[in-house]
């Protein structure tokens, strides 16, 4: 009862935090520099075609109108047209955002593979060889920047071993995953390492708390006692860190999704910042801040599962 | 003899020479120095002593729950097998199954994301074979039975939702989930109001007589020990220095820290003394004073007292005290 409540509280601040990311998304936009009319026309172009294109896109309205006609155009999923690509904004991220969504949940999830396990054999064996080794070798993997690594995974095991290809999207869901494992791969890296720590020091705090030893005195199973009393109270405060890590995830999808040649929505942004694509940037960025914000709204909900006392 | 009284005089448990050793960098810290006793079946055994005198550590080390770098060493006999040398699977079945241990903060102890149900029913789940609806039925039982009103909607609550003298009957309810024969209470009433821990010391005696089990109270509240134990063992850094029944150790103190402990107990009675306290503070385990650990801050102190160490010796039947001036000492205690 207290988490439905709790979610249902939850939904409710979503509607600020949208508004917002609304407000500040229209701001940001216009102090920008340069404007979408020389964008479109070019630096020679006549003030009278500067005039009309304004009044074509609506810019020559006051600034609390333009805002209105924003907030309604994209209530009724009008996102405008890009300037270049002359398609709508709304089919360009209904194309785009999948490939980058699922670059990051599996990236997320190879994450969660590689860091849940290994923070569990790190804080068992503290201070011992194994937890040393896997400490080290997650430093390194920490400490090196996402397209150095991207580049040597894709060297060697794209171009040097082909065991997979060295970029694109694929065709069909199986081809598309791998095609995406990689990039996942190297987008998982860091995020692992940074989970691991976390994980691992909590483990630590949480293997010696009474209820633990309360729990063994009750003579249960030590993988029972690990699971359920262990690792579920040291995995609230990483599932917290994960939520906060996802918009790091897909600001490193960016950068991921230039070096494998991805379409995803990180190459169109970087493409359209470029080219002052403004209805293709508000856009976009409107809908990785929604990505974002449903993940803390999830994570959050994962937390008080985990934890009754955060629903209280 | 007949089989009643045999069993009635085979102790439940049996400690010999107990020794917990924690390795430190500063050197090795002797928390338990070469502790034994035993309980008898049906019997309420008080461990009394000051903060840091051990009486916790034997009581974890009994069930092997002391972490790292600690060291436990000696025997401990249950039913004629020794828990400190038995394999871990076996272990597993007497902890919580035969004895079961109670801890003094019970917002420490329990899991805090987990129902009070699923920590009744895992404990029934490693020692019984009840299917799930009557695990579901027993924890409501098991409940009821520590005073826990309307148990059955409590079931799905969380520890934070009880108060404080609550949890600590939560805890009572999982650690008998399976009728231990031997319950190990470390200082269950230190954390509850005065009130409170009435019931609480009066539920534990209930719950010793329902299930008849032995119990083990650890407490430094020597009003605590007359109130509930049959027998007690007076601890002093690290080791048992007086023990007998209580009645005699309170009425004949032998040794000069029982006798401080005692002098500093308010008592009922129509007389009005003065409260005496002991002076000086317990000594460091890391730096335990040679020969009785005690002479520092004892009256009775002579020569010998700081040479050698005195042994736990009989003195009477039942009656053991580790002072080489303690019949002084009981001359004395019975003068005044």
């Amino acid at each position: 009862m207290a988490l439905l409540s709790f979610i249902a509280r939850r939904l409710l601040q979503l509607i600020p935090t949208l508004a917002f990311i609304l407000v500040v998304i229209f701001v940001l936009v216009r102090l920008l520099p340069g404007d979408p009319a020389s964008a479109i026309l070019g630096d020679r172009a006549r003030d009278a075609d500067v005039v009309r294109i304004n009044a074509e896109l609506g810019l020559d309205q006051p600034l609390p109108v333009q805002f209105l006609v924003f907030v309604k155009n994209i209530a009724t999923g009008d996102f405008g047209n890009s300037i270049h690509l002359k398609v709508s904004v709304a089919s360009l991220i209904a194309d785009r955002l999948p490939v980058t969504l699922m670059l990051t949940i599996m990236a997320a999830l190879i994450a969660l593979v590689l860091s849940v396990p290994l923070a569990f054999v790190a804080a068992t064996r503290r201070g011992r060889l194994a937890d040393n080794a896997i400490r080290g070798s997650f430093q390194v993997g920490l400490s090196m920047p996402v397209f150095y690594v991207g580049l040597i995974l894709l060297t060697v095991f794209g171009a040097q071993l082909h065991w997979f290809p060295v970029g694109g999207f694929g065709n069909g869901f199986f081809d598309q995953l791998y095609h995406l494992f990689l990039p996942a791969l190297t987008l998982a890296l860091s995020l692992a390492a940074i989970l691991m720590r976390n994980l691992r020091a909590a483990i630590i705090g949480v293997v010696d708390a009474e209820y633990v030893d309360f729990a063994r005195a009750k003579g249960l199973r030590s993988r029972v006692i690990m699971t359920r009393h262990v690792l579920r109270n040291a995995l609230i405060s990483t599932i917290n860190l994960f939520g906060l890590q996802v918009g790091t995830l897909l600001g490193g999808a960016v950068i991921t999704e230039t070096v494998f040649a991805i379409p995803g929505a990180g190459r169109l942004m970087i493409e359209s910042i470029y080219g002052r694509d403004y209805p293709v940037v508000q856009g976009l960025t409107l809908a990785l801040a929604v990505v974002v914000s449903l993940t803390f709204l999830l994570t959050d909900i994962l937390q008080a599962w985990l934890d009754p006392r955060v629903a209280q | 003899m007949s089989a009643v009284t045999d069993t009635a005089f085979e102790p439940a448990l049996s400690v010999k020479d107990l020794t917990t050793v924690f390795e430190t960098p500063g050197g090795p810290v002797t928390a338990v120095d070469a502790v034994s006793f035993d309980v008898m079946p049906g019997e309420v055994l008080g461990l009394v002593g000051e903060s840091g005198s051990g009486k916790s550590v034997t009581l974890r080390s009994l069930m092997r729950l002391v972490h790292a770098p600690g060291k436990v060493a000696g025997t401990v006999l249950w039913q004629g097998r020794d828990l400190l040398s038995m394999r871990e699977r076996e272990l597993r079945r007497v902890r919580g199954g035969k004895i079961a241990i109670i801890f003094q903060e019970p917002t420490t102890a329990l899991n805090p994301v987990l129902t009070v149900r699923v920590q009744i029913e895992e404990n029934l789940r490693a020692h019984t074979s009840l299917d799930g609806r009557q695990r579901r039925a027993r924890a409501i039982e098991l409940l009821d039975l520590v005073g826990i009103p309307a148990a059955e909607r409590r079931l799905g609550d969380f520890p934070h939702q009880f108060s404080g003298g609550m949890k600590q009957r939560v805890m009572i309810a999982i650690a008998l989930a399976s009728n231990p024969r031997l319950l190990l209470a470390d200082e269950p009433t230190t954390a509850l109001d005065v009130t409170i821990q009435d019931q609480i010391l009066k539920l534990i005696l209930d719950l010793r007589d329902e299930f008849s089990m032995s119990v083990v109270f650890v407490t430094h509240d020597l009003g605590v020990v007359a109130q509930t134990c049959d027998r007690m063992a007076v601890m002093y850094a690290g080791r048992i220095v007086e023990s007998g029944s209580v009645t005699e150790v309170f009425s004949e103190p032998h040794h000069p820290y029982t006798r401080g402990l005692l002098g500093s107990v308010p008592r009922g009675g129509a007389e009005r003394t003065l409260l005496t306290s002991i002076e000086g503070t317990p000594p460091s385990l890391a730096a335990i004073p040679a020969g009785c650990a005690f002479h520092p801050r004892c009256d009775f102190a002579v020569e010998r007292c700081i040479e050698r160490r005195p042994a736990l010796e009989a003195i009477a039947p039942g009656r053991m005290v580790a002072c080489f001036r303690q019949a002084d000492v009981a001359a004395e205690a019975a003068a005044t």
